[in-house]
């Protein structure tokens, strides 16, 4: 594919203590494109959703997000590790939704969307608000603006929680598990609001059990089992004629 | 529907059970509180002193100029001294955490040492700070622009009290604020982390604001505890409350009608800042428990209900706030 990949990972490993948790990730996701991640707990995908934002530092390889290095800079064949300020740039340009939310509960909806854009971009409070209101009104919570999280139900959370990540206008958005802490009947409302914003263009990195939302919205998908990704390809190459044991083992146990 | 209702069975009525050891552990409790309270009147009756019965002395000493300066005193000591405590408090903490292993156990070594030694000591320290540094001054180095002043000028026996009160509760208070910082959840640090926040901007605008619940109220605690340890104060001779009392004392000879005195203004005090603790709690506990922590007069009233009844089935206070639907 023409042009710099979204996110590139190469032979990336990452290790908690001796246990070895990515083994050599090798992956590209293309600007615009929509990749789902599956595989069964421990396999290493959350850990490498959130290597791409440098909330885990890699132990070995390479992993770049739109052209660049994610926590260090490379001069000649030196690595040097970016400073707090420069990190804290980056990670600003990458939204993320976490599985259990995250929402700050001592402010509103609106307050909880307009935080970064007014502390990290140092936007006018009128612009910050405008637009708080806005995306509020994308996840469709227009009439939520003034409530606190825990007068929300869990999926009007996590929309709240994708409006406040795409607050800080993101070129990639990366989704931990978005739904696994929602009741089966929420869990529609989310997929809803993301599959909008894949027909809108925006770079996914989705990590999650909803077969049919990847199926349906992912442009690809990934298998990772102990570290590796074991096999990857179109949604419904993998999910319907999947090339390894491992895969089929793992898609008859879930479907 | 409207049949459920009507065949709702009648509410149950059963005779509840008798609790007689509650009334025998009463009248035991009444009878050795009212001992006490007669030996000391009676000492106090039969005191004479040159206001007649030693009654008159605390009715005439209660409200006396001097004490009433002391008390002044007394709450300057308390505030400036918890303020000093707070804020120090608050960035000792924030530097214990601190990835920087320089910061952190400078933090470290401060707790240490004023957690370590009496806070008399340390009272007596500043006081006694001329004994080390006769003069305190700024200056540029290798230039003549300077400017100094003899330590006695500036440690006034006030400030020595408020900083070594203030500079000893700094190092608790550093404590109970990170135990509050501990107590927020990993993940707001993570999800701020990802919008591109600050490791200040984290804790200054999503960690702290959620710590105070957890620091809140033991924060009143010390505030109480900080209202009776100015008393130390003395060892300064600093003229608060305590200090006030001794002296009229030592000229009078009403030493127990002093006493008396002082610990009267000293529980009014302590009184008012407990039921102020109470609804700062009830304040910080919103929007974390369903029921509010009960009034103190709630409680009392409760007590009383509940002296010869079977508790109430739900231990939840009346006051419900608006559910959480999660």
């Amino acid at each position: 594919m023409a042009g710099t990949p979204m996110v590139k990972a190469e032979a990336v490993h990452k290790n908690f203590g001796r246990l070895e948790v990515l083994r050599g990730i090798d992956l590209e996701v293309a600007p615009r494109e929509v990749m789902c991640m599956i595989g069964p707990s421990g396999s290493g995908k959350s850990t490498f959703l959130r290597c791409i934002n440098h909330l885990e530092k890699i132990d070995a390889g390479r992993l770049s997000v739109d052209g660049e290095l994610v926590g260090y800079r490379q001069q000649g064949d030196k690595l040097y590790e970016l400073r707090d300020a420069e990190v804290c740039r980056k990670r600003s340009e990458i939204g993320m939704v976490f599985q259990r939310f995250n929402l700050f509960p001592h402010m509103t909806a609106l307050e909880n969307v307009i935080e970064a854009p007014l502390r990290v971009k140092r936007e006018s409070r009128a612009v910050a608000v405008d637009q708080g209101r806005r995306l509020l009104e994308r996840v469709g919570l227009a009439e939520k603006v003034n409530a606190y999280p825990n007068q929300l139900s869990g999926g009007q959370q996590q929309r709240v929680a994708i409006a406040r990540a795409l607050a800080m206008q993101p070129k990639l958005m990366l989704f931990d598990e978005p739904t696994s802490a929602l009741d089966p009947e929420l869990v529609g409302e989310v997929l809803d609001v993301m599959r909008g914003l894949a027909e809108d263009g925006m770079t996914m990195v989705v990590v999650t059990h909803e077969m049919g939302f990847a199926r349906e919205v992912g442009d690809s998908l990934v298998f990772m089992d102990g570290g590796v990704v074991v096999e990857e390809g179109k949604p419904k190459a993998v999910l319907t004629n999947p090339q390894h044991e491992r895969t089929r083992t793992f898609l008859s146990s879930v479907l | 529907m409207a049949d459920a209702v009507a065949q709702r069975p009648e509410a149950i009525k059963a005779v509840p059970v008798r609790h007689p050891g509650r009334w025998v552990a009463a009248v035991v409790v009444l009878a050795v509180a009212a001992a006490i309270v007669y030996t000391i009147a009676a000492a106090i009756q039969s005191d004479l002193t040159s206001f007649g019965s030693g009654w008159a002395a605390v009715g005439h000493y209660v409200f006396h100029r001097l004490i009433l300066q002391g008390i002044v005193v007394t709450l300057e000591l308390t505030v400036l001294a918890m303020v000093i405590g707070i804020i120090l408090g608050v960035i000792l903490a924030v530097m214990r955490i601190s990835p920087n292993p320089v910061v952190s156990s400078v933090s470290w070594f401060y707790v240490w040492f004023f957690r370590g030694t009496p806070v008399l000591v340390q009272i007596f320290f500043w006081f006694n700070l001329n004994l080390i540094l006769p003069h305190i001054g700024i200056g540029i180095p290798f230039t003549s622009i300077w400017w100094q002043v003899s330590t006695n000028t500036l440690i006034t026996p006030f400030m020595a009290a408020t900083l070594g009160l203030g500079l000893n509760e700094a190092a608790y208070m550093a404590e109970i604020v990170r135990a509050g910082i501990i107590s927020v959840e990993h993940g707001q640090t993570e999800a701020a982390q990802a919008l591109g926040m600050d490791r200040l901007l984290v804790m200054q605008r999503i960690v702290l604001p959620q710590a105070m619940r957890v620091i809140i109220p033991p924060t009143g605690n010390e505030t109480i505890s900080m209202l009776k340890t100015s008393s130390l104060a003395f060892a300064a001779s600093v003229t608060e409350l305590f200090t006030r009392q001794q002296q009229i004392a030592t000229a009078t000879y009403a030493v127990l009608e002093l006493l008396i005195v002082a610990s009267i203004w000293y529980l009014v005090m302590t009184s008012i800042l407990t039921v102020g603790q109470y609804y700062l709690e009830r304040r910080f506990g919103r929007g974390t428990q369903r029921g509010l922590p009960m009034t103190p007069f709630q409680r009392f009233r409760r007590m009383l209900v509940t002296f010869h009844a079977p508790p109430p089935a739900t231990q939840e206070a009346p006051v419900v706030l608006p559910s959480e639907h999660r």
